[in-house]
C-alpha cells in the first residue's frame, strides 16, 4: 500500500501496479488446501507488513471448494478469511468464488467474516454464469474482481466480449488468468490489450500468471506495459502447477523497471523465505508434469490430483495431463482425471497402445 | 385402450423434445402444446406433427370444454407458480420441468411410486435426473452421510435460464440429493465446457460409505439402477465399474465410491452431446407415461 498521497506523486512517476497475494489461495493448491488458521495469520501478517494492498484467502478451488472432487479443507474457508481479516491491518482480504461449485450464499458468508474483494472466476468463454454473483457482491458492497480463467483458450477478441459480460455484470477490474501457464509472452499482452480496449474506460484489467512455462513474471510485467493495473502473486511461487508469478520477485522486478507497487522488497523475501518455506512441504517447481501442464494447457490446479490418480492406477502423471489437455478439460473437472487414469490403465492393461486417442 | 389426455406447456427446446418422447407413449396422448407466441417455432413444429396448439397460454387450455388429464409445464419457474394452483383447482396432474419445485422432488427409479398420485411434481434438474439414482442405489445398501455430483455439460446446452441462475442448480441438487437420494448431506457441482465438438454430458457421483461394508451389495445396486434408468434413458452408462478408496482421515474415517456416467442424449429433437436436456425430458416423460397407466388402469 503506498503510505503517500497521489497528490505528492510526481508527475513522471509510473503508473502503479496493484499486487494481490494468493499464497492463500492458489498456494492452497499446493498444500492440498491443509492451511491451518495459525498459518493463515503469519502469512497475512508478514504479507500485510510488507505492504500488500489485497490478500485473496480462500480452498485453491473458491469458496465451497472444500469436496471430495477438489479435496476438503483443513479449516473451513470462511474461519480462515475471519482470521486474515483480524490479522490484517490495512490489507483487504479477498475471496475467490467459482459459479456452479460457489453460491451467493457462500459469498454473502465470507463477506459477513470481513472479507471485501470478490474474486468471481468464470472459463474464459462462460462469463454469462457470474452475473448473479456480480450483482450480489456489488450489493454487499464489495470489490469486485472478475476472472476470466484458462485464457488461452479463447481468442484475444472473445475474451474482450467475455469481459465485456462481466464489466456489464459489476465487474471493476476483468483478470486474464493464466491459468494453464500456457501464454506466451505476446499471447498473454495481446489479451490484456484486446480486454483493455474493450473495458478499459470502465475498469481495470488484471494478469494472473503461472510459472509452467515460467512466462509468470514477463507476462506480468508484458501485461503492465499494455496497461493492466493489478497482478497477481503468491509468496514463493506457492501455487497450482509449477507456481504463480512469485510476489517477491514481482515486488522486486517492478522496482528495478520503477513501477511503484507499494511492496516492501526485502519484507516481501522476508516472508517468502522465512514464514512460507518452513511451512511447505512442497515448493512448486518446473517439473515435467507441470511444464506439460504448460504445454498441453492444462488447468494447474490438476497437477496433485493427476499424481494421486497416477499413483492409485500405475499411470504416469504427465501422461494423464497430457490426455487432460487433448480432451479440453476446463477447470472444474477434476474428476475426468480420474477417467482418464482409468482409461490409461486399461489401455496398458490390453497392452494397446494403438488405442491411444481413439475413445 | 384408451390413453391419458395431456398437454405441454412452453413449446421451446424441451417441450419439443418431451413431445417427441411422449408421442411414443402407449399411454399417454399429447393433444395439446401451448405457447404465448403466434410466430413460435416450437408451435408450428407441434401442428406439424399433428398437436393441437395455441399461443393464447393456459388461459385458453383451461377455457376448452375438454381438460387433460396430465399437464406438462416446460417454461419457467415464474410461470408455474402461476399456474400450479390452476392446474391443480382444475384436477389436472403437473409434472413441472421448471425450478419452481412446487410439488415433490421426483426421480422416476427412487421415487414415483410414492408420488404416482401427486397432484404435482417436480423434476429437480438435469443433473439431479443423471446422478440422484445413483446416491438412492448406494444409501439403499449403506448409510450415506455425504454424497457430492459433478455434472460437467456441453456449453451449448446450457441455456440463458441456467446461465442466469447457477446457483438454484447447485442448491436444488443438493437438496434433492439429500430428499431423493437419501444422503444426510448433499453437495452439487455443474461445470460448463465449450469444447468443440461438444462434449457428452458427464456425471461423476461421489458417495462416503462406511470404512466396513459390502462392496460387492454396493457395486450390485449401482449395476441395477443403471439398468433402471436405461430402460427410459438408454444412453445412460457406467464408464467403468464403481471406484472404491479406501478409509482416509480427512473423510472422517469413511471410505468412498466413485461412479462415474456418461448420459448420450436419444437426439429426439435435441442433439446426443444434450444428455442433460434429454434425461430431463425422458425423465418426465417417463413420470407421464405411469401416472397415466396409473390412471387409467394399464399396466406400464
Amino acid at each position: 500500500m503506498s503510505t503517500a498521497p497521489e497528490t505528492v506523486v510526481a508527475a513522471t512517476e509510473k503508473p502503479r501496479i496493484r499486487i494481490t497475494d494468493s499464497t492463500l489461495r492458489d498456494g492452497s493448491h499446493a498444500m492440498a488446501h491443509r492451511f491451518t488458521e495459525e498459518q493463515v495469520r503469519l502469512v497475512v501478517h508478514a504479507l500485510d507488513g510488507a505492504g500488500v494492498e489485497v490478500i485473496e484467502v480462500t480452498h485453491g478451488d473458491g469458496l465451497g471448494g472444500s469436496s471430495f472432487n477438489y479435496g476438503f479443507s483443513a479449516v473451513d474457508d470462511i474461519k480462515l478469511v475471519a482470521a486474515a481479516v483480524d490479522e490484517a491491518t490495512r490489507a483487504k482480504i479477498a475471496v475467490l468464488m467459482l459459479p456452479g461449485l460457489g453460491t451467493v450464499k457462500d459469498l454473502r458468508q465470507a463477506h459477513d467474516a470481513g472479507a471485501s474483494v470478490a474474486r468471481i472466476a468464470t472459463h474464459c468463454t462462460e462469463a454469462d454464469v457470474s452475473r448473479q454473483h456480480f450483482k450480489a457482491a456489488r450489493e454487499l458492497g464489495m470489490e469486485t474482481v472478475g476472472f476470466l480463467m484458462l485464457s488461452h483458450r479463447a481468442t484475444p477478441e472473445k475474451l474482450a466480449e467475455q469481459a465485456r459480460i462481466m464489466v456489464d455484470a459489476g465487474a471493476e477490474c476483468v483478470y486474464v488468468v493464466d491459468s494453464a501457464g500456457a501464454l506466451v509472452l505476446g499471447d498473454a499482452q495481446e489479451r490484456v490489450q484486446k480486454v483493455l480496449d474493450e473495458i478499459g474506460r470502465e475498469a481495470q484489467v488484471g494478469f494472473h500468471g503461472h510459472q509452467n512455462l515460467s512466462m509468470g513474471v514477463a507476462n506480468s510485467v508484458l501485461a503492465y506495459q499494455a496497461g493492466a493495473r493489478q497482478v497477481d502473486g503468491a509468496l514463493l511461487a506457492l501455487g497450482a502447477g509449477a507456481g504463480n508469478s512469485p510476489t517477491e520477485v514481482l515486488a522486486a522486478t517492478f522496482e528495478r523497471l520503477g513501477v511503484p507497487t507499494g511492496v516492501d522488497v526485502s519484507s516481501a523475501l522476508a516472508a517468502a523465505e522465512e514464514i512460507v518455506r518452513p511451512m511447505v512441504s512442497r515448493i512448486p517447481h518446473m517439473d515435467r508434469s507441470s511444464i506439460v501442464q504448460g504445454y498441453a494447457g492444462v488447468y494447474s490446479s490438476f497437477l496433485l490430483h493427476a499424481e494421486r490418480a497416477a499413483e492409485r492406477y500405475g499411470v504416469p502423471a504427465h501422461e494423464i495431463l497430457q490426455r487432460v489437455g487433448e480432451a479440453g478439460y476446463v477447470g472444474g473437472q477434476e474428476d475426468m482425471i480420474i477417467d482418464i487414469a482409468m482409461q490409461l490403465a486399461e489401455e496398458r492393461d490390453l497392452g494397446d497402445l494403438a488405442a491411444l486417442g481413439t475413445r | 385402450m384408451s390413453k391419458a389426455t395431456a398437454a405441454i406447456v412452453g413449446p421451446g427446446n424441451i417441450g419439443t423434445d418431451l413431445l417427441a418422447k411422449l408421442q411414443r407413449s402407449q399411454n399417454v396422448d399429447v393433444r395439446w402444446m401451448i405457447g404465448v407466441d403466434p410466430t413460435s417455432d416450437g408451435l408450428a413444429r407441434a401442428r406439424a406433427k399433428g398437436v393441437e396448439t395455441s399461443h393464447e397460454g393456459v388461459d385458453w387450455l383451461l377455457a376448452q370444454d375438454e381438460l387433460p388429464d396430465l399437464v406438462f409445464e416446460a417454461t419457467s419457474a415464474y410461470a408455474h407458480k402461476a399456474n400450479a394452483p390452476r392446474f391443480d383447482e382444475a384436477g389436472i396432474q403437473a409434472i413441472d420441468l421448471t425450478p419452481a419445485a412446487i410439488g415433490p422432488f421426483v426421480c422416476p427409479p427412487v421415487n414415483l411410486d410414492v408420488n404416482i398420485s401427486a397432484p404435482n411434481v417436480n423434476m429437480i434438474t438435469c443433473g439431479g435426473q443423471a446422478t440422484i439414482p445413483i446416491v438412492a442405489a448406494v444409501s439403499s445398501v449403506v448409510p450415506v452421510e455425504y454424497a457430492e455430483i459433478v455434472a460437467s455439460i456441453a456449453s451449448r446446452s446450457a441455456g440463458p435460464g441456467t446461465r442466469a441462475n447457477i446457483d438454484e442448480f447447485t442448491e436444488t441438487t443438493s437438496r434433492a440429493i439429500e430428499v431423493v437420494g437419501g444422503a444426510t448431506r448433499g453437495k452439487a457441482i455443474i461445470i460448463l465446457n465449450p469444447v468443440e465438438p461438444p462434449m457428452i454430458m458427464r456425471d461423476t457421483v461421489f458417495c462416503s460409505i462406511p470404512a466396513e461394508c459390502d462392496r460387492d451389495a454396493i457395486a450390485a445396486s449401482i449395476h441395477e439402477m443403471v439398468t433402471r434408468v436405461q430402460e427410459y434413458v438408454p444412453g445412460y452408462t457406467l464408464r467403468a465399474d464403481p471406484q472404491f478408496d479406501d478409509p482416509r482421515e480427512i473423510w472422517n474415517g469413511h471410505a468412498r465410491v466413485a461412479v462415474f456416467l456418461e448420459v448420450l442424449g436419444n437426439g429426439d429433437y435435441l442433439p446426443t452431446y444434450a444428455g442433460n436436456l434429454d434425461i430431463i425430458t425422458a425423465a418426465a416423460a417417463r413420470v407421464g407415461d405411469l401416472m397415466a397407466a396409473a390412471k387409467t388402469g394399464v399396466s406400464a
